[in-house]
Protein backbone atom coordinates (compact mmCIF):
# COMPACT_ATOMS: atom_id res chain seq x y z
CA UNK A 1 0.00 0.00 0.00
CA UNK A 2 1.24 3.46 -0.91
CA UNK A 3 1.75 5.56 2.22
CA UNK A 4 -0.50 8.61 2.37
CA UNK A 5 1.04 12.06 2.72
CA UNK A 6 1.31 12.79 6.44
CA UNK A 7 -0.29 16.13 7.28
CA UNK A 8 -1.43 15.39 10.82
CA UNK A 9 1.62 16.69 12.69
CA UNK A 10 -0.57 18.24 15.39
CA UNK A 11 -1.61 14.74 16.39
CA UNK A 12 1.94 13.46 16.49
CA UNK A 13 5.19 13.91 14.62
CA UNK A 14 7.51 11.24 13.27
CA UNK A 15 10.65 10.64 15.29
CA UNK A 16 13.64 12.46 13.82
CA UNK A 17 16.33 9.88 12.98
CA UNK A 18 18.89 12.05 14.81
CA UNK A 19 16.75 11.76 17.95
CA UNK A 20 16.54 8.00 17.57
CA UNK A 21 20.31 7.81 17.23
CA UNK A 22 20.78 9.72 20.48
CA UNK A 23 18.32 7.43 22.27
CA UNK A 24 19.54 4.03 21.10
CA UNK A 25 22.51 3.54 23.49
CA UNK A 26 20.19 4.15 26.44
CA UNK A 27 18.17 1.06 25.53
CA UNK A 28 21.22 -1.17 25.41
CA UNK A 29 24.61 -0.57 27.00
CA UNK A 30 23.53 2.55 28.93
CA UNK A 31 20.50 0.87 30.49
CA UNK A 32 21.11 1.97 34.08
CA UNK A 33 18.62 3.45 36.51
CA UNK A 34 19.36 7.17 36.79
CA UNK A 35 18.60 6.92 40.50
CA UNK A 36 21.31 4.30 41.14
CA UNK A 37 23.95 6.35 42.91
CA UNK A 38 26.45 3.63 43.68
CA UNK A 39 27.74 2.41 40.35
CA UNK A 40 28.74 3.49 36.89
CA UNK A 41 25.53 2.22 35.21
CA UNK A 42 23.51 4.67 37.27
CA UNK A 43 25.96 7.51 36.75
CA UNK A 44 25.95 7.12 32.98
CA UNK A 45 22.14 7.13 32.88
CA UNK A 46 22.03 10.14 35.19
CA UNK A 47 24.51 11.95 32.98
CA UNK A 48 22.22 11.39 30.00
CA UNK A 49 19.26 12.75 31.94
CA UNK A 50 21.22 15.76 33.18
CA UNK A 51 22.34 16.62 29.69
CA UNK A 52 18.77 16.30 28.40
CA UNK A 53 17.57 18.57 31.18
CA UNK A 54 20.03 21.21 29.96
CA UNK A 55 18.87 20.82 26.38
CA UNK A 56 15.24 21.22 27.41
CA UNK A 57 15.99 24.18 29.70
CA UNK A 58 17.89 25.97 26.96
CA UNK A 59 14.95 25.76 24.56
CA UNK A 60 12.54 27.48 26.94
CA UNK A 61 14.98 29.77 28.78
CA UNK A 62 14.85 28.25 32.25
CA UNK A 63 17.27 26.45 34.58
CA UNK A 64 17.66 22.67 34.66
CA UNK A 65 16.19 22.40 38.14
CA UNK A 66 12.89 23.76 36.91
CA UNK A 67 12.18 20.80 34.61
CA UNK A 68 10.06 17.90 35.92
CA UNK A 69 10.00 14.99 33.50
CA UNK A 70 6.62 13.29 33.03
CA UNK A 71 5.03 10.74 30.72
CA UNK A 72 3.74 13.49 28.44
CA UNK A 73 1.76 16.70 28.31
CA UNK A 74 -1.44 15.17 29.70
CA UNK A 75 0.36 14.11 32.86
CA UNK A 76 2.12 17.49 33.04
CA UNK A 77 -1.24 19.29 32.73
CA UNK A 78 -2.69 17.11 35.49
CA UNK A 79 0.33 17.59 37.76
CA UNK A 80 0.43 21.34 37.21
CA UNK A 81 -3.24 22.06 37.74
CA UNK A 82 -4.04 19.51 40.45
CA UNK A 83 -0.68 20.13 42.11
CA UNK A 84 -1.25 23.89 42.33
CA UNK A 85 -4.83 23.44 43.50
CA UNK A 86 -3.76 21.17 46.36
CA UNK A 87 -0.69 23.22 47.29
CA UNK A 88 -2.43 26.59 47.33
CA UNK A 89 -5.92 25.69 48.51
CA UNK A 90 -5.42 27.73 51.68
CA UNK A 91 -5.12 30.79 49.47
CA UNK A 92 -8.15 30.17 47.28
CA UNK A 93 -10.07 27.71 45.16
CA UNK A 94 -10.65 29.60 41.93
CA UNK A 95 -9.10 28.56 38.60
CA UNK A 96 -9.55 30.33 35.26
CA UNK A 97 -9.16 28.54 31.94
CA UNK A 98 -10.71 28.73 28.46
CA UNK A 99 -13.26 26.66 26.54
CA UNK A 100 -10.82 25.92 23.70
CA UNK A 101 -8.28 24.15 25.93
CA UNK A 102 -7.26 20.56 25.33
CA UNK A 103 -9.27 17.93 27.22
CA UNK A 104 -6.23 17.27 29.43
CA UNK A 105 -6.83 20.72 30.93
CA UNK A 106 -10.63 20.85 30.72
CA UNK A 107 -11.22 17.42 32.23
CA UNK A 108 -8.66 18.05 34.95
CA UNK A 109 -10.53 21.23 35.86
CA UNK A 110 -13.83 19.35 35.82
CA UNK A 111 -12.32 16.77 38.16
CA UNK A 112 -11.25 19.54 40.56
CA UNK A 113 -14.73 21.05 40.50
CA UNK A 114 -15.89 17.88 42.24
CA UNK A 115 -13.24 18.51 44.89
CA UNK A 116 -14.28 22.04 45.73
CA UNK A 117 -12.66 24.10 42.99
CA UNK A 118 -14.54 26.91 41.31
CA UNK A 119 -13.58 27.10 37.64
CA UNK A 120 -14.26 29.88 35.15
CA UNK A 121 -14.19 28.76 31.51
CA UNK A 122 -13.55 31.85 29.40
CA UNK A 123 -15.15 31.93 25.97
CA UNK A 124 -13.17 33.02 22.92
CA UNK A 125 -13.75 35.60 20.22
CA UNK A 126 -14.57 34.57 16.64
CA UNK A 127 -10.84 34.42 15.87
CA UNK A 128 -10.17 32.00 18.74
CA UNK A 129 -8.39 34.48 21.06
CA UNK A 130 -9.60 35.13 24.59
CA UNK A 131 -10.82 38.58 25.56
CA UNK A 132 -8.30 40.10 28.01
CA UNK A 133 -10.94 42.35 29.55
CA UNK A 134 -13.04 39.28 30.26
CA UNK A 135 -10.05 37.61 31.93
CA UNK A 136 -9.40 40.70 34.04
CA UNK A 137 -13.05 40.80 35.09
CA UNK A 138 -12.98 37.12 36.07
CA UNK A 139 -10.03 37.51 38.46
CA UNK A 140 -10.94 37.38 42.16
CA UNK A 141 -8.90 37.34 45.40
CA UNK A 142 -9.54 33.57 45.47
CA UNK A 143 -8.03 33.03 42.01
CA UNK A 144 -4.95 30.88 42.44
CA UNK A 145 -4.31 29.81 38.86
CA UNK A 146 -4.89 31.00 35.32
CA UNK A 147 -4.29 28.21 32.78
CA UNK A 148 -4.46 29.23 29.12
CA UNK A 149 -2.90 27.26 26.28
CA UNK A 150 -0.10 28.76 24.21
CA UNK A 151 -1.08 27.62 20.70
CA UNK A 152 -4.30 25.80 19.89
CA UNK A 153 -4.10 22.25 18.57
CA UNK A 154 -7.01 22.53 16.14
CA UNK A 155 -6.70 26.03 14.69
CA UNK A 156 -3.18 27.03 15.74
CA UNK A 157 -4.05 30.44 17.19
CA UNK A 158 -1.51 31.81 19.67
CA UNK A 159 -2.97 33.45 22.76
CA UNK A 160 -1.49 36.74 24.03
CA UNK A 161 0.57 34.94 26.68
CA UNK A 162 2.53 37.96 28.00
CA UNK A 163 -0.62 39.98 28.54
CA UNK A 164 -2.43 37.04 30.15
CA UNK A 165 0.41 36.29 32.58
CA UNK A 166 0.64 39.99 33.51
CA UNK A 167 -3.05 40.03 34.40
CA UNK A 168 -2.74 36.82 36.44
CA UNK A 169 0.27 38.15 38.36
CA UNK A 170 -1.30 41.54 38.99
CA UNK A 171 -4.02 39.70 40.90
CA UNK A 172 -1.65 37.40 42.74
CA UNK A 173 -2.42 34.25 40.76
CA UNK A 174 -0.01 31.84 39.10
CA UNK A 175 0.03 31.47 35.33
CA UNK A 176 0.24 28.07 33.68
CA UNK A 177 0.21 27.26 29.97
CA UNK A 178 -0.27 24.06 28.03
CA UNK A 179 2.36 24.74 25.36
CA UNK A 180 2.23 21.31 23.72
CA UNK A 181 1.83 22.69 20.21
CA UNK A 182 4.06 25.74 20.66
CA UNK A 183 7.28 24.55 22.30
CA UNK A 184 9.81 23.76 19.61
CA UNK A 185 7.76 25.47 16.90
CA UNK A 186 7.96 29.13 17.96
CA UNK A 187 10.21 30.95 20.47
CA UNK A 188 8.89 30.29 23.98
CA UNK A 189 10.77 31.94 26.85
CA UNK A 190 9.30 31.35 30.29
CA UNK A 191 10.82 34.54 31.71
CA UNK A 192 9.94 36.88 28.86
CA UNK A 193 6.43 35.36 28.77
CA UNK A 194 5.90 35.39 32.55
CA UNK A 195 5.11 31.67 32.72
CA UNK A 196 5.05 29.93 36.12
CA UNK A 197 4.16 26.42 34.95
CA UNK A 198 4.24 24.95 31.45
CA UNK A 199 3.33 21.55 30.04
CA UNK A 200 4.81 20.13 26.85
CA UNK A 201 5.68 16.83 25.22
CA UNK A 202 8.35 15.24 23.03
CA UNK A 203 6.18 13.58 20.39
CA UNK A 204 4.88 16.85 18.96
CA UNK A 205 8.45 17.96 18.21
CA UNK A 206 9.96 14.90 16.53
CA UNK A 207 10.78 13.16 19.79
CA UNK A 208 9.40 9.87 21.15
CA UNK A 209 5.93 9.28 22.59
CA UNK A 210 5.56 8.70 26.31
CA UNK A 211 7.75 11.51 27.60
CA UNK A 212 7.10 15.16 28.34
CA UNK A 213 7.80 17.75 30.97
CA UNK A 214 6.32 20.27 33.34
CA UNK A 215 8.25 23.47 33.85
CA UNK A 216 7.85 24.68 37.44
CA UNK A 217 9.27 28.12 38.29
CA UNK A 218 11.77 28.20 41.16
CA UNK A 219 12.33 31.95 41.51
CA UNK A 220 10.07 35.02 41.53
CA UNK A 221 7.97 33.34 42.70
CA UNK A 222 9.04 29.90 43.85
CA UNK A 223 6.21 27.65 42.75
CA UNK A 224 5.43 24.32 44.36
CA UNK A 225 3.07 21.58 43.28
CA UNK A 226 1.75 18.72 45.35
CA UNK A 227 2.90 15.47 43.76
CA UNK A 228 0.22 13.31 42.17
CA UNK A 229 2.30 10.14 42.17
CA UNK A 230 3.76 8.81 45.40
CA UNK A 231 6.90 6.74 45.51
CA UNK A 232 10.64 7.20 45.46
CA UNK A 233 10.60 10.96 45.45
CA UNK A 234 12.11 11.44 42.00
CA UNK A 235 12.11 14.81 40.27
CA UNK A 236 12.55 16.79 43.49
CA UNK A 237 9.66 14.95 45.06
CA UNK A 238 7.16 16.24 42.52
CA UNK A 239 6.95 13.16 40.32
CA UNK A 240 7.97 9.76 41.58
CA UNK A 241 8.72 6.94 39.20
CA UNK A 242 11.91 5.59 37.63
CA UNK A 243 13.01 8.01 34.94
CA UNK A 244 12.36 7.01 31.34
CA UNK A 245 16.00 7.58 30.43
CA UNK A 246 15.89 6.82 26.67
CA UNK A 247 12.73 8.92 26.33
CA UNK A 248 14.20 11.80 28.29
CA UNK A 249 17.38 11.69 26.21
CA UNK A 250 15.15 11.78 23.12
CA UNK A 251 13.18 14.75 24.45
CA UNK A 252 16.45 16.57 25.10
CA UNK A 253 17.77 15.92 21.61
CA UNK A 254 14.43 16.89 20.07
CA UNK A 255 14.51 20.20 21.98
CA UNK A 256 18.05 20.89 20.83
CA UNK A 257 17.21 20.27 17.18
CA UNK A 258 14.10 22.46 17.41
CA UNK A 259 16.12 25.27 19.00
CA UNK A 260 18.82 25.15 16.34
CA UNK A 261 16.45 24.84 13.38
CA UNK A 262 13.45 26.83 14.55
CA UNK A 263 14.19 30.08 12.77
CA UNK A 264 14.62 28.66 9.27
CA UNK A 265 12.06 25.88 9.80
CA UNK A 266 9.25 28.19 10.87
CA UNK A 267 9.80 30.36 7.79
CA UNK A 268 9.79 27.28 5.55
CA UNK A 269 6.67 25.84 7.18
CA UNK A 270 4.64 29.04 7.17
CA UNK A 271 5.56 29.50 3.49
CA UNK A 272 4.24 26.02 2.66
CA UNK A 273 1.18 26.48 4.87
CA UNK A 274 0.33 29.84 3.29
CA UNK A 275 0.63 28.33 -0.16
CA UNK A 276 -1.69 25.47 0.77
CA UNK A 277 -4.14 27.72 2.52
CA UNK A 278 -4.31 30.56 0.00
CA UNK A 279 -4.78 28.14 -2.91
CA UNK A 280 -7.53 26.17 -1.18
CA UNK A 281 -9.16 29.34 0.09
CA UNK A 282 -9.64 30.42 -3.53
CA UNK A 283 -12.15 27.60 -3.91
CA UNK A 284 -15.74 28.71 -3.77
CA UNK A 285 -17.31 28.68 -0.29
CA UNK A 286 -14.15 27.78 1.62
CA UNK A 287 -13.36 29.44 4.92
CA UNK A 288 -10.17 29.63 6.98
CA UNK A 289 -10.90 29.07 10.68
CA UNK A 290 -9.19 31.07 13.43
CA UNK A 291 -7.00 34.14 13.62
CA UNK A 292 -4.50 34.21 10.75
CA UNK A 293 -2.15 36.83 12.28
CA UNK A 294 -1.38 35.24 15.63
CA UNK A 295 -0.87 31.57 14.99
CA UNK A 296 1.54 28.68 14.74
CA UNK A 297 3.44 28.40 11.45
CA UNK A 298 2.42 24.86 10.58
CA UNK A 299 -1.37 24.68 10.96
CA UNK A 300 -4.23 25.42 8.57
CA UNK A 301 -7.86 24.73 9.39
CA UNK A 302 -10.26 25.16 6.49
CA UNK A 303 -13.99 24.52 6.12
CA UNK A 304 -15.30 23.49 2.71
CA UNK A 305 -18.96 24.34 2.91
CA UNK A 306 -21.55 21.80 1.68
CA UNK A 307 -19.25 18.80 2.06
CA UNK A 308 -18.95 16.74 5.23
CA UNK A 309 -15.49 16.41 6.76
CA UNK A 310 -15.44 12.68 7.36
CA UNK A 311 -16.71 11.94 3.87
CA UNK A 312 -14.11 14.35 2.56
CA UNK A 313 -11.30 12.61 4.40
CA UNK A 314 -12.41 9.34 2.83
CA UNK A 315 -12.14 10.89 -0.61
CA UNK A 316 -8.68 12.11 0.36
CA UNK A 317 -7.30 8.76 1.41
CA UNK A 318 -3.96 9.85 -0.07
CA UNK A 319 -3.75 12.42 2.71
CA UNK A 320 -3.52 11.82 6.45
CA UNK A 321 -5.36 14.83 7.89
CA UNK A 322 -8.03 15.30 10.53
CA UNK A 323 -11.51 16.78 10.60
CA UNK A 324 -13.60 18.73 13.08
CA UNK A 325 -16.50 16.54 12.11
CA UNK A 326 -17.33 13.70 14.43
CA UNK A 327 -19.85 11.60 12.62
CA UNK A 328 -18.65 8.56 14.56
CA UNK A 329 -19.41 9.87 18.01
CA UNK A 330 -22.78 8.99 19.45
CA UNK A 331 -23.65 12.65 19.94
CA UNK A 332 -22.69 13.62 16.38
CA UNK A 333 -21.23 16.74 17.96
CA UNK A 334 -18.62 18.46 15.84
CA UNK A 335 -15.44 20.01 17.27
CA UNK A 336 -16.05 22.03 20.45
CA UNK A 337 -13.15 24.28 19.54
CA UNK A 338 -14.67 25.28 16.21
CA UNK A 339 -18.10 25.68 17.77
CA UNK A 340 -16.67 27.97 20.43
CA UNK A 341 -15.51 30.30 17.64
CA UNK A 342 -19.17 30.66 16.80
CA UNK A 343 -18.94 28.44 13.70
CA UNK A 344 -22.25 26.90 12.74
CA UNK A 345 -22.44 23.13 13.11
CA UNK A 346 -22.48 22.58 9.37
CA UNK A 347 -19.25 24.55 8.87
CA UNK A 348 -17.64 22.73 11.78
CA UNK A 349 -18.65 19.43 10.17
CA UNK A 350 -17.00 20.61 6.94
CA UNK A 351 -13.59 21.39 8.40
CA UNK A 352 -10.22 19.84 7.65
CA UNK A 353 -7.07 20.42 9.68
CA UNK A 354 -3.73 20.29 7.89
CA UNK A 355 -0.74 20.00 10.24
CA UNK A 356 2.58 20.40 8.44
CA UNK A 357 5.90 19.24 9.84
CA UNK A 358 9.64 18.98 9.47
CA UNK A 359 9.40 16.27 6.83
CA UNK A 360 6.67 17.90 4.74
CA UNK A 361 7.92 18.77 1.26
CA UNK A 362 6.83 21.26 -1.35
CA UNK A 363 5.76 18.42 -3.68
CA UNK A 364 3.59 16.99 -0.93
CA UNK A 365 1.87 20.33 -0.45
CA UNK A 366 1.18 20.57 -4.17
CA UNK A 367 -0.24 17.06 -4.14
CA UNK A 368 -2.32 17.87 -1.07
CA UNK A 369 -3.78 20.88 -2.86
CA UNK A 370 -4.67 18.81 -5.93
CA UNK A 371 -6.14 15.94 -3.90
CA UNK A 372 -8.23 18.31 -1.80
CA UNK A 373 -9.58 20.24 -4.78
CA UNK A 374 -10.53 17.04 -6.58
CA UNK A 375 -12.20 15.55 -3.51
CA UNK A 376 -14.15 18.69 -2.63
CA UNK A 377 -15.39 19.03 -6.21
CA UNK A 378 -16.34 15.34 -6.33
CA UNK A 379 -18.29 15.49 -3.08
CA UNK A 380 -20.01 18.70 -4.04
CA UNK A 381 -21.29 16.93 -7.15
CA UNK A 382 -22.82 14.41 -4.72
CA UNK A 383 -24.08 17.02 -2.27
CA UNK A 384 -27.75 18.02 -2.30
CA UNK A 385 -26.78 21.10 -0.26
CA UNK A 386 -24.34 22.26 -2.93
CA UNK A 387 -27.03 21.83 -5.60
CA UNK A 388 -29.50 23.83 -3.52
CA UNK A 389 -26.90 26.52 -2.86
CA UNK A 390 -26.23 26.75 -6.60
CA UNK A 391 -29.97 27.09 -7.26
CA UNK A 392 -30.02 30.01 -4.85
CA UNK A 393 -32.07 28.22 -2.17
CA UNK A 394 -31.50 29.63 1.30
CA UNK A 395 -30.64 26.55 3.35
CA UNK A 396 -31.32 28.30 6.63
CA UNK A 397 -34.97 28.67 5.59
CA UNK A 398 -35.51 24.93 5.16
CA UNK A 399 -37.12 23.07 8.00
CA UNK A 400 -34.68 20.24 8.56
CA UNK A 401 -35.73 17.15 10.39
CA UNK A 402 -33.25 17.25 13.27
CA UNK A 403 -32.16 13.80 14.26
CA UNK B 1 -11.87 3.42 11.29
CA UNK B 2 -11.64 1.04 8.39
CA UNK B 3 -14.54 0.93 5.97
CA UNK B 4 -15.86 -2.28 4.46
CA UNK B 5 -15.06 -3.02 0.84
CA UNK B 6 -18.69 -2.52 -0.15
CA UNK B 7 -18.82 0.91 1.46
CA UNK B 8 -15.62 1.87 -0.34
CA UNK B 9 -16.99 0.56 -3.65
CA UNK B 10 -20.22 2.57 -3.36
CA UNK B 11 -18.27 5.56 -2.18
CA UNK B 12 -15.79 5.49 -5.04
CA UNK B 13 -18.37 4.54 -7.67
CA UNK B 14 -21.65 5.89 -6.37
CA UNK B 15 -24.62 4.52 -8.36
CA UNK B 16 -27.40 6.75 -9.58
CA UNK B 17 -26.11 10.13 -8.52
CA UNK B 18 -28.30 12.88 -9.85
CA UNK B 19 -31.52 14.78 -9.86
CA UNK B 20 -34.98 13.95 -11.20
CA UNK B 21 -37.58 16.62 -11.95
CA UNK B 22 -39.12 17.13 -8.56
CA UNK B 23 -42.15 18.87 -10.09
CA UNK B 24 -43.13 15.83 -12.14
CA UNK B 25 -46.10 13.95 -10.69
CA UNK B 26 -44.32 10.68 -11.41
CA UNK B 27 -41.41 11.69 -9.17
CA UNK B 28 -41.29 11.41 -5.38
CA UNK B 29 -38.58 13.27 -3.46
CA UNK B 30 -37.38 12.58 0.08
CA UNK B 31 -35.04 15.03 1.78
CA UNK B 32 -33.99 13.88 5.25
CA UNK B 33 -31.37 14.73 7.85
CA UNK B 34 -29.95 18.13 8.71
CA UNK B 35 -26.73 19.95 7.85
CA UNK B 36 -26.09 20.57 11.56
CA UNK B 37 -26.02 16.83 12.15
CA UNK B 38 -23.57 16.23 9.34
CA UNK B 39 -25.95 14.16 7.17
CA UNK B 40 -28.47 15.18 4.54
CA UNK B 41 -29.86 12.70 2.01
CA UNK B 42 -32.02 13.48 -0.97
CA UNK B 43 -33.50 10.43 -2.60
CA UNK B 44 -35.83 10.53 -5.61
CA UNK B 45 -37.90 7.84 -7.29
CA UNK B 46 -39.68 7.87 -10.62
CA UNK B 47 -42.74 5.66 -10.67
CA UNK B 48 -44.13 4.09 -13.83
CA UNK B 49 -47.04 1.77 -14.58
CA UNK B 50 -48.19 -0.72 -11.97
CA UNK B 51 -46.46 1.28 -9.25
CA UNK B 52 -43.05 0.07 -10.40
CA UNK B 53 -40.08 2.29 -9.62
CA UNK B 54 -38.39 2.88 -12.96
CA UNK B 55 -35.62 5.20 -11.83
CA UNK B 56 -34.00 6.32 -8.61
CA UNK B 57 -31.43 9.04 -7.96
CA UNK B 58 -29.68 10.40 -4.89
CA UNK B 59 -27.42 13.11 -3.61
CA UNK B 60 -25.97 12.94 -0.10
CA UNK B 61 -24.03 15.25 2.18
CA UNK B 62 -22.38 13.06 4.77
CA UNK B 63 -19.74 10.52 5.61
CA UNK B 64 -18.76 7.56 3.44
CA UNK B 65 -21.32 5.28 5.06
CA UNK B 66 -24.12 7.76 4.46
CA UNK B 67 -23.15 8.06 0.80
CA UNK B 68 -22.88 4.28 0.44
CA UNK B 69 -26.24 3.69 2.19
CA UNK B 70 -28.09 6.01 -0.17
CA UNK B 71 -26.26 4.70 -3.23
CA UNK B 72 -27.24 1.14 -2.27
CA UNK B 73 -30.83 2.21 -1.63
CA UNK B 74 -31.20 3.59 -5.17
CA UNK B 75 -29.83 0.31 -6.57
CA UNK B 76 -32.35 -1.70 -4.60
CA UNK B 77 -35.28 0.56 -5.43
CA UNK B 78 -35.07 0.29 -9.19
CA UNK B 79 -37.50 -2.32 -10.50
CA UNK B 80 -39.32 -2.73 -7.19
CA UNK B 81 -42.96 -1.84 -6.72
CA UNK B 82 -43.75 0.77 -4.14
CA UNK B 83 -45.10 -1.88 -1.78
CA UNK B 84 -41.89 -3.87 -2.12
CA UNK B 85 -39.84 -0.71 -1.58
CA UNK B 86 -41.65 -0.08 1.69
CA UNK B 87 -40.34 -3.36 3.04
CA UNK B 88 -36.69 -2.28 2.80
CA UNK B 89 -35.45 -2.18 6.36
CA UNK B 90 -32.44 -0.24 7.57
CA UNK B 91 -30.95 -3.43 9.00
CA UNK B 92 -30.82 -4.88 5.45
CA UNK B 93 -28.55 -1.98 4.54
CA UNK B 94 -26.45 -2.45 7.68
CA UNK B 95 -25.96 -6.09 6.79
CA UNK B 96 -25.19 -5.57 3.11
CA UNK B 97 -22.63 -2.82 3.79
CA UNK B 98 -21.31 -4.32 7.06
CA UNK B 99 -21.82 -0.98 8.81
CA UNK B 100 -20.37 -0.74 12.32
CA UNK B 101 -22.71 0.26 15.20
CA UNK B 102 -21.64 3.93 15.09
CA UNK B 103 -22.82 4.11 11.47
CA UNK B 104 -26.25 2.53 11.89
CA UNK B 105 -27.83 5.98 11.84
CA UNK B 106 -26.73 6.28 8.19
CA UNK B 107 -28.88 3.28 7.27
CA UNK B 108 -31.79 4.65 9.30
CA UNK B 109 -31.54 7.86 7.36
CA UNK B 110 -31.60 5.94 4.07
CA UNK B 111 -34.75 4.06 5.12
CA UNK B 112 -36.34 7.36 6.13
CA UNK B 113 -35.38 8.83 2.75
CA UNK B 114 -37.07 5.93 0.89
CA UNK B 115 -40.29 6.29 2.88
CA UNK B 116 -40.24 10.05 2.59
CA UNK B 117 -39.85 9.83 -1.22
CA UNK B 118 -42.71 7.34 -1.46
CA UNK B 119 -44.94 9.58 0.62
CA UNK B 120 -44.13 12.58 -1.53
CA UNK B 121 -45.16 10.57 -4.59
CA UNK B 122 -48.35 9.36 -2.90
CA UNK B 123 -49.42 12.80 -1.80
CA UNK B 124 -48.76 14.22 -5.27
CA UNK B 125 -51.03 11.56 -6.71
CA UNK B 126 -53.88 12.13 -4.32
CA UNK B 127 -53.09 9.25 -2.00
CA UNK B 128 -52.78 9.50 1.70
CA UNK B 129 -49.30 9.62 3.19
CA UNK B 130 -48.36 6.42 4.95
CA UNK B 131 -47.93 6.97 8.65
CA UNK B 132 -44.30 6.18 9.30
CA UNK B 133 -43.10 4.36 12.31
CA UNK B 134 -41.57 6.65 14.84
CA UNK B 135 -38.13 7.61 13.65
CA UNK B 136 -35.36 5.46 15.08
CA UNK B 137 -33.15 8.38 16.01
Amino acid sequence: MKQPIYLDNNATTPLDPRVLEAMLPYFTEKFGNAASRNHAFGWVAEEGVDYAREQVAKLIGCTEKEIIFTSGATEADNLGIKGVFEMYKEKGNHIITAVTEHKAVLDTCKHLEKNGARVTYLGVKADGLIDLAELEAAMTPETILVSIMYGNNEIGVIQPIKEISAIAHKHGALFMTDATQAVGKIPVDVNADGIDLMAFTAHKMYGPKGVGALYVRRKNPRVKVTSQMDGGGHERGMRSGTLNVPGIVGLGKACELCRLEMESESIRLSGLRDRLESTLNKMEESYVNGNTQHRLPHVANISFKYVEGEGLMMAMSDLAVSSGSACTSASLEPSYVLKSLGLSDDLAHSSIRYGLGRFTTEEEIDQAIAVTQKAVNHLRELSPLWEMFKEGIDLSKIEWAEH
Amino acid sequence: MAYSEKVIDHYNNPRNVGTLNKDSKFVGTGLVGAPECGDVMRLQIEVGEDNVITDAKFKTFGCGSAIASSSLATEWLKGKTIDEALTIDNMDIVEELALPPVKIHCSVLAEDAIKSAINDYRVKNGLEAIVLEKSHH
